[in-house]
């Protein structure tokens, strides 16, 4: 029965010299096909005597199952190498960059005014939003701020041919507001607004956040306490020191300026802050008795204060922007940089 | 208002140093803009006398001079100052001085020895410039610190003045202040009535009672024309700013500065009959102090005399009845005029004076009198002169108000808790009359506190004086209510946040833009141009925010970015009204339709590109897009964009006429939405889903080349079969094998039934309804 043996030995060889699958088929059917050589050994028994015949069909038998073993192996040997050789051309770069669109994003301004509206709705304020061509009434007069008042020579107004101005605050928003809605009130009104002056530190348009809050009780202590809480949190400083300056704006009495200590120098005196250590930031005050009178609210049950930020301001300090014409020149240099 | 500290601390000598009244008059609300020294560091430089000067033997520009620096022996010392001479009182630097740029030493100039230097005001850094050395007055105290004696160590202060507080714009307003802060006493002012000498009057009448409801007035004859100004008084009026000009002018520009009150002295001899305040006549020219010729109007107050106008009242004298050196006898002005008739005038001759910018603020009404005799009896010190009996001109006087004040109100208003009495006190410090009523306190505020004319001025007053530091930081009490939250509206920020995920980059251009700018790009109402506008460039108020976008893509294409995509979100304005200043949102699309990348072909970015993201931004509510023809647009590739019917904006590529004029190679692609469409959406609504499978069936039509396919797909879509539940267009095909003039639409549908599985025969049914709706309305052939 050396025939079987080589046989397998045979298989084995050929087995082996096969790299592909289809080749491996074709081998195969040599040995174990129709007319293959293990089929033509079993062909073969019919020849032999009966009792010889089970010993060598058992012998046949197990020379087929080595030899479709081999065959297994070898399939199995074939396939991981075609896989190995798929996963190695499939390889990519991976740190080629990703395709598609690039990010934009959104101006300075935008991002600074959502963090502003987004603090002050977190307790309660909503957003009102008035026109930018406005009337006089509503610019000064139901500000308190009569026809040839100092603080209108003060205030730079842009007028247009055909009348109206330009607001130059967004302080108009609470007469629009409060004339619509009674106490209680609780809105800020971002925006923009124009100002007749254009230098290194004055653009002819900038942005506010007008803030209004009135009901029976709102009171300066309170107008303190929000406007203190509000700067420590936009700026992300809990130690933040605040003061409050009497002043002057003929829409609110008492009237303040807030200033706010250095957030470049922490208040040790620097070029931003002329060396004072503090910052101004914005004014406000308790709404004034005559605002009141003229959008019909009773100044004797009702009593709030009102606040007027200035966006770019808050902006370049939080940002470390040190020029406030960046701002619209929209250049992307410099807005790619607030992504 | 500046002044010198100095000054400042003879009326209200305070034990607080410089640093400690600055944050005093600050946090009272006077804010202290600056504090600068008068004169910069200097030592060891004393009052000098030049006994004799010889030229110096090797230099002719040099003089060798003897000088007396009061003890010990005179002085040698080489001086280059051709105005050295014998006799000049002047300034010496002794040896060892320290002066701001050097320090002086014994030196030997040209062979002669030199112990000190005489110094110019620009060496001492009094100015920046100088000829020749310092020339004291003969009666300069040799030997003295000249520092001491020039009173340098002093200190200018700048005051930023609120408008309210016109009674702040005098020294002795200010020392007010501080006394009533400080506690520090307020010294006396001696305005009591000077001895009338000569019986001389002037007449006045006053035709306009309102606008100047008092006028005081008096002549003063003989005053020596030889006389000078103090020294004190030329450096305090110096230390203020003000120039010493002549005694009299002086005088008036120091009780100014002094009291607040301004003042105006005309030269007597050149005034007619009387003085007349009157309105001004039309056609009526004066020529002012400055030099200017103005035109007088029926609403500017005139200061008149017999031959014409004089003065513009309260805001500058006329250069023809001024004081000058001549001049012998003066008339003496000292009037209230209200602020009403001072306000505005000023500025609309383009004037702005010390004397104006008080009127219009207020002064006080009991004032002119008392600074009336202030000034006469500094003139007759100063210049001598015999006084005449003051002239007045009144009516009904301006009483300050007496106001009902309740504590109680303050203590509310403020959320502190300060008591009666210590109100009160407050009140009474700052010269209030406070009474009680039972109920409350009656106050009656000085006649120099004009600004104070209603209880919360007061409320204001005891905050302040209190201190707005000492009231406590509450944080505030409200209802807590949710803010309503509309599902049918998105924000702002979502809004752009999407833009900006499709690489968008927000910009914020200026709101008003050049004339023939918004011209090329206003689709509706007129330019609205600015009356006092910044720039030429800035002039009108942009009807659009395209120009704003095409700017800023001109600005970073000359920065060398070659790709962007911009968008701005504001208002328009259409016209003036407060209905026509629409909120819009606009984008910009140039270059590129992805950025420059590996592995993708380069192609520019294209109408549909963009309208891409126009139908992205209004997801998920279908726009429909209409050919149409805007001023700045391609008028072959701009689209009006409807929502429901209604238009919401516009879609196009910039035409080729703006585009050369802009000069972009390729236009760029721009949108524009009204923003209430950008933000509005519906809220959903679930309408259930289908157990049965859906088939696909895909049709091409052959149709005109011109038809519009948006039209088209719009009309398909109302007329659906019902088991169509999809439609939509995946080719459009121009060129072989479909005739000229012809293109090729490939739809797919999608077909399911709610209820059962379709049937071929439904389907085909389906299928066929829509091929013969194509063919009946828009001449559509299937092809084969
Ligand atoms: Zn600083």
């Amino acid at each position: 029965m050396s025939t079987l043996d080589e046989i397998l030995k045979e298989a084995e060889s050929a087995f082996a010299a096969v790299s592909t699958l289809p080749a491996l088929d074709q081998v195969k059917a040599r040995f174990i096909g129709k007319s293959g050589l293990i089929t033509e050994q079993m062909k073969g028994l019919a020849t032999l005597a009966p009792e010889e015949r089970k010993a060598a069909g058992a012998r046949i038998n197990q020379v087929k199952d080595q030899v479709e073993a081999l065959l297994r192996d070898r399939r199995e040997a074939i396939q991981a190498d075609l896989l190995s050789r798929q996963l190695k051309a499939e390889a990519l770069d991976v740190t080629l960059p990703g395709r598609g669109e690039a990010m934009g994003g959104l101006h300075p301004v935008t991002r600074t005014m959502e963090r502003i509206q987004e603090l002050f709705a977190s307790i309660g304020f909503g957003v009102a939003d008035g026109p930018e061509i406005e009337t006089d009434f509503y610019n000064f007069t139901a500000l308190n701020i009569p026809e040839d008042h100092p603080a209108r020579a003060m205030h730079d107004t842009f007028y247009l041919e055909h009348g109206g101005l330009l607001r130059t605050h967004t302080s108009p928003v609470q007469v629009h507001y409060m004339q619509r809605h009674q106490p209680p009130i609780r809105i800020i009104a971002p925006g923009r607004v124009y100002r007749c002056d254009s230098d290194v530190t004055h653009t002819p348009m900038f942005h506010q956040v007008e803030g209004l809050w009135v009901d029976e009780h709102a009171n300066f202590a309170e107008l303190k306490g929000l406007l203190a809480d509000f700067m420590q949190r936009f700026f992300e400083r809990e130690a933040m020191p605040v003061r409050f300056r009497p002043s002057f704006f003929p829409f609110t009495e008492p009237s303040a300026e807030m200033d706010i200590g250095c957030v470049i120098c922490e208040g040790k005196g620097c070029r931003v802050c002329s060396h004072t250590g503090w910052l101004e930031v914005l004014g406000c005050g308790m709404v004034h008795p005559n605002v009141f009178g003229h959008v019909g609210i009773d100044p004797e049950r009702y009593q709030g204060f009102a606040f007027g930020l200035g966006v770019e301001r808050l902006a370049m300090l939080r940002y470390g922007v040190d020029d406030l014409r960046l701002f619209f020149e929209n250049d992307l240099r410099f807005l790619k940089q607030f992504a | 208002m500046k002044f010198s500290e100095a000054w400042l601390r003879t009326l209200a000598d305070t034990e607080l140093d410089t640093d400690a009244l600055a944050h005093l008059l600050t946090m009272a609300g006077l804010e202290v803009e600056a504090v600068e020294p008068a004169a910069p560091a200097f030592s060891r430089v004393v009052v000098a006398e030049i006994l004799s000067a010889e030229r110096h033997p090797n230099a002719d520009r040099l003089q060798v001079c003897r000088v007396s620096v009061g003890e010990g022996e005179p002085l040698q010392i080489v001086c280059g100052a051709p105005n050295a001479r014998a006799g000049l009182k002047t300034a010496c630097a002794l040896v060892g001085a320290k002066l701001p740029e050097f320090e002086i030493q014994e030196a030997r100039v040209r062979g002669v020895e030199s112990f000190g230097m005489l110094c110019s005001a620009k060496e001492l850094g009094l100015s920046d410039a100088a000829e020749g050395i310092l020339e004291l007055p003969a009666d300069a105290p040799v030997g003295q610190d000249f520092r001491a004696w020039r009173r340098l160590d002093d200190r200018l202060v700048t005051l930023k003045l609120t408008p309210n507080r016109g009674d702040c714009l005098s020294v002795l307003g200010i020392a007010r202040e501080v006394a009533a802060l400080s506690g520090a006493r307020l010294q006396h002012v001696d305005c009591s009535p000077v001895a009338t000498e000569s019986p001389d009057t002037f007449p006045v009448t006053v035709d306009a009672p309102e606008s100047c409801p008092r006028y005081c007035g008096r002549v003063l004859r003989g005053i020596d024309a030889a006389a000078r100004t103090p020294a004190w008084m030329a450096e305090r009026l110096e230390r203020s700013g003000v120039r010493s000009i002549h005694p009299v002018v002086d005088v008036t520009n120091y009780v100014l500065l002094e009291l607040g009150q301004p003042m105006h002295g005309f030269d007597l001899a050149r005034l007619e009959g009387g003085i007349r305040v009157r309105m001004g006549r039309a056609g009526e020219r004066l020529e002012l102090l400055n030099g200017e010729t103005i035109e007088l109007a029926a609403d500017t107050l005139a200061i008149a005399d017999a031959s014409g106008p004089l003065a513009l009242a309260g805001v500058m004298g006329g250069a023809a009845s001024a004081v000058t050196e001549a001049t012998r006898d003066i008339f003496l002005e000292s009037a209230h005029f209200a602020p009403a008739a001072i306000a505005g005038r000023a500025r609309r001759y383009g004037l702005g004076t010390d004397s104006s910018h008080r009127f219009e603020r207020g002064v006080d009404f009991d004032l002119p009198r008392h600074a009336l005799e202030r000034a006469t009896r500094l003139i007759l010190e100063i210049c001598g002169g015999r006084a005449g009996p003051v002239t007045e001109v009144a009516g009904a006087a301006l009483r300050a108000p007496t106001i009902a004040y309740r504590p109680e109100r303050a203590r509310r208003l403020l959320g502190l808790d300060l008591g009666d009495a210590e109100q009160a006190a407050i009140l009474g410090r700052l010269g209030m009359d406070v009474g009680s009523t039972g109920e409350g306190l009656r106050v009656t505020p000085p006649s120099f506190r004009f600004d104070i004319v209603r209880e919360v001025d007061l409320v204001e007053e005891v905050a302040r004086v209190h201190g707005y530091e000492r009231i406590p930081i509450v944080p505030p009490r409200g209802e807590a209510r949710l803010l309503p939250v509309a599902e049918t509206e998105r924000g702002q920020g979502e809004v752009k946040q999407l833009l900006a995920a499709r690489g968008y980059q927000e910009i914020v251009t200026y709101s008003f833009i050049a004339a023939d700018l918004d011209a090329d790009f206003r689709a509706e109402g007129a330019r609205l141009p600015l009356l006092n506008p910044i720039a030429s460039q800035m002039d009108s108020m942009r009807g659009s925010l395209l120009p704003g976008l095409v700017q800023a893509l001109r600005h970073n294409l000359n920065h060398g970015q070659e790709r962007l995509r911009l968008f701005e979100a504001g208002r328009c304005f259409v016209a003036a009204d407060i209905d026509a200043q629409p909120v819009r949102l606009a984008g910009l699309a140039h270059g590129t339709a992805a950025p420059e990348q590996w592995g993708e072909p380069a192609r520019e970015a294209d109408f549909y590109d963009v309208k891409n993201d126009v139908e992205a931004l209004l997801f998920p509510q279908a726009a429909s897009f209409e050919a149409a023809t805007h001023p700045a647009l391609h008028p072959g590739r701009s689209a009006r964009i409807a929502l429901a019917g209604h238009p919401v904006g516009w879609l196009g590529t910039l035409h080729p006429r703006l585009a050369q004029k802009y000069g972009f190679a390729h236009p760029p692609i721009l949108f524009e939405l009204d923003w209430p469409a950008v933000a509005g959406r519906e809220a959903p609504r679930y309408s259930g889903l289908s157990r049965f499978p859906a088939v696909r069936r895909d049709i091409a039509v052959v149709v005109e080349a011109g038809l519009a396919v948006g039209g088209m797909l719009e009309a398909l879509r109302q007329h659906l079969p019902a088991t169509v539940v999809d439609l939509s267009l995946f080719d459009v095909y121009q060129g072989q094998g479909v005739e000229p003039g012809k293109k090729s639409l490939a739809f797919s549908m999608l077909l399911q039934d709610t209820q059962k599985t379709l049937t071929d025969a439904e389907i085909e049914a389906a299928v066929g309804q829509v091929v013969r709706h194509l063919a009946d309305k828009f001449d559509a052939v299937l092809r084969a």
